[in-house]
């Protein structure tokens, strides 16, 4: 009897395994699935200035579905397929948790959309440990200096590229004096410190530098604030603005006290992607987007395209969806991914940021495109832009 | 006195031969709506005809006798008669045409639809679309293989080149490339295809028969910095001696001895240059570029800029009648 049950347990095996693994390996053949995720939060939309820019709620995603439709079309001709899993935690929801429950030991390679201070709170999880994370919102220079993961990446330019970007052109034109305005809250303060940084590197002289309160004194008008608010006993070139938020950065323009440009957040400003931008194939994706979206690419859509984009990018160089391979040819040298910004860009192996050209746009042109010529660096000129390997602050044991 | 008229008389037999045998160079300006005539012996700019909005590609029938307009925001390709530049048709093109092939028989031209991932395939003589074919994202650079065997199609954003099968329209292989291939030339003899890398600063040369790399040659200039060298446009000579490659705005053209599959040397030529062009004896190369508005004439014996003409706004692509 014990004979026959072992062999009728072959035979089972046999009949029931063999077309498993056969099945198996035809689907290996045909398919190596690489699983994203995306995970946001929903935001509370910010009391509109104007009703010209109406608030975007899906900023980030559609740059996403973007990015995972150029990776599938790669992959139909390299045998991968891409997935995306989309998360949005609710307004009260608890994004801890969520990424606990959805994504740990489900997802690698998690794209997220979410405010500065989450980042790290996610970025320490236990699961998140064998992740690669992939910051798409945040500009912040703390996050890729001192408190920077070693499993977090990040798309968007520091605070300090931007001024970087701003200040080579001001120097350009040799606005040096510059009166700094800075709103009330602790991001108009982190950009005013990165305008600081970048006008001691490049020579600016900042002049004057005031705080704009925000009250509710009925006497204030912009027309009569602005024009007393921008009165300096120093004479200036240029006014900079910081005020992320945009709450009132757009009404200095053409109200000041005497006539000049406004730089910074409002104005002039220094970003990674803007609806100006038309070169190095530009059109071509500001088109695809806008098809898909049904509006203008914003920068976290830019971001998160880019984030997808690199996934796919070293998951075909590397033919591979392991973690390790992935990670390790996106930073290599060996890795360039097509940004529709003249240059190859890549990642800085120091901290994490992806090295990029700044777009200096105002609301109806392209003005100008840093590094600005000139400003030269020995190993490419893009790394002029932000903290340099030497100047970084960024220790990846943490 | 004799001797120096009869130097003069031969002088003027010379100049009248040259005037016999001397070609037309057609150039697009992209920004001028417009198609420049020029007379590259002379050097001179003949005229410039209005050929529609925002023409790029431009190709030229075996017979001399066409000339094919990518008119972007047209959405068209128009045809021109090559002697009296006048509009007398349009192929349907899809979607913003900007770079097409033509076979050597003349008879299909192949259209990259950037756009939409796709490329047209455009019966010339029924002036109709009979296939669109699937590629990567973003195909620009488009060639036939001399022997008509192979449809090539470079897509920019998948970093691929796409290998079609002419009889059946098919992809049949796909060969992964260095990020952002822009332009693809194969040799006389078909053997190679020759792949340039905007991004990566390379030209890769491939096996038509292995689909495979053969060789990738950085280029290298010094004084430039890597980011400014993006190689654009290639050709390659009959003889396959040497491949000529636009730099973009490194401003230059990279001589590539074809035997060696080394870089020979580099010519400083006009700012941003695009495409290239032969004449039809191989002695001399057009470049046209794009934010200088000329074109440059390159003596390939001696290997020196000789002239630059100056043609119109944006100058992109150029073709050359015998």
């Amino acid at each position: 009897m014990p004979s026959i049950n072992i062999g009728f347990r072959i035979i089972v095996a046999v009949l029931f395994i063999i077309p498993l693994i056969s099945v198996n390996l035809v689907y290996a053949k045909a398919k190596q699935a690489i699983n994203i995720a995306y995970l946001t939060q929903e935001q509370n939309a910010p009391p509109p200035v104007s009703n010209l820019d109406v608030f975007i709620k899906n900023k980030g995603v559609i740059g996403a579905e973007l990015g995972i439709d150029d990776d599938n079309t790669t992959g139909e001709f390299t045998g991968q397929h891409f997935n995306l899993k989309k998360i949005i935690v609710p307004l009260d929801g608890n994004f801890v948790d969520t990424f606990n429950k959805e994504l740990a030991g489900k997802f690698e390679y998690v794209v997220i959309n979410l405010p500065s201070e989450q980042v790290n709170q996610l970025a320490d999880l236990p699961a998140a440990k064998q992740m690669l994370l992939f910051d798409v919102a945040t500009s912040d220079d703390a996050l890729r200096n001192g408190q920077c993961r070693s499993n977090v990446l990040h798309l968007l330019p520091s605070r300090a590229m931007r001024a970087d970007a701003l200040a080579q052109y001001m120097m350009k034109k040799r606005w040096d004096k510059w009166f700094l305005v800075v709103g009330p809250n602790q991001e108009d303060r982190l950009f005013a410190d990165a305008i600081k940084r970048a006008a001691k590197r490049f020579g600016m002289n900042i002049v004057a530098e005031k705080t704009w309160e925000h009250t509710y004194d009925s006497r204030r008008t912009a027309q009569s604030d602005v024009a007393v608010f921008t009165q300096t006993d120093d004479d200036y070139d240029v006014l900079v603005v910081a005020d992320e938020q945009g709450q009132f950065g757009e009404y200095l323009d053409y109200r000041t006290w005497i006539p000049r440009p406004v730089i910074g957040t409002q104005g002039l400003i220094a970003t990674a992607w803007h609806r100006t931008h038309e070169q190095w194939g530009a059109v071509q994706i500001q088109n695809r987007f806008k098809e898909k979206a049904g509006r203008w690419m914003e920068e976290q859509d830019y971001a998160a395209y880019l984030a997808v984009r690199a996934i796919g990018e070293a998951a075909t160089r590397t033919g591979s969806n392991e973690i390790k391979q992935v990670k390790d040819y996106i930073l290599s040298d060996a890795f360039a991914l097509q940004g529709y910004k003249g240059n190859p860009l890549s990642f800085r192996s120091w901290d994490g940021q992806l090295r990029q050209p700044v777009l200096l746009a105002a609301p109806r042109s392209l003005v100008a495109v840093a590094p600005i010529e000139g400003f030269l660096h020995p190993k490419t000129e893009l790394d002029t832009l932000g903290y340099d390997q030497p100047e970084s602050q960024c220790k990846w044991d943490k | 006195m004799s001797l120096k008229k009869k130097g003069l008389s031969l002088y003027l037999l010379l100049v009248a031969a040259g005037a016999v045998h001397a070609e037309t160079v057609f150039v697009t300006l992209e920004k001028d709506n417009a198609l420049a005539v020029v007379d590259p012996v002379e050097g001179k700019l003949i005229k410039t005809v209005p050929v529609g909005q925002r023409p790029r590609g431009i190709a030229i029938s075996p017979d001399n006798k066409f000339l094919y307009v990518a008119a972007s925001d047209d959405n068209a390709i128009k045809i021109i008669d090559a002697g009296t530049l006048k509009e007398i048709g349009k192929l349907p093109s899809g979607e913003d045409p900007e770079t097409f092939a033509l076979n050597p028989k003349g008879d299909r031209l192949y259209v990259s639809n950037e756009d939409d991932s796709m490329v047209t395939v455009i019966d010339v003589a029924k002036k109709k679309a009979i296939k669109q074919i699937k590629v990567g994202v973003e195909p620009e650079g488009i060639t036939v293989s001399p022997d008509n065997h192979w449809l090539v199609s470079a897509s920019e954003t998948t970093n691929m080149v796409h290998w079609i099968d002419t009889k059946t329209n098919v992809v049949v292989e796909n060969t992964l490339v260095d990020p952002r291939p822009r332009a693809v030339s194969f040799t006389a003899d078909s053997q190679q295809l020759w792949v340039t890398s905007e991004m990566a600063g390379t030209v890769m040369i491939l096996d038509a028969k292995t689909k495979k790399i053969i060789k990738t040659i950085k280029i290298e200039i010094s004084g430039v910095t890597a980011d400014k060298i993006q190689p654009v446009g290639v050709v390659i000579d009959k003889e396959r001696n040497r491949g000529y490659v636009a730099l973009g705005p490194a401003n230059r053209v990279a001589v590539i001895n074809a035997k060696t599959l080394e870089v020979e040397k580099v010519l400083l030529v006009g700012q941003r240059v695009w495409n290239l062009a032969f004449s039809p004896d191989q002695k001399r190369l057009y470049t046209t570029n794009g934010t200088s508005n000329d074109i440059s004439i390159i003596d390939l014996d001696s290997q020196t800029v000789t002239k630059s003409v100056g043609v119109g706004n944006y100058p992109w692509g150029v073709a050359v009648k015998p």
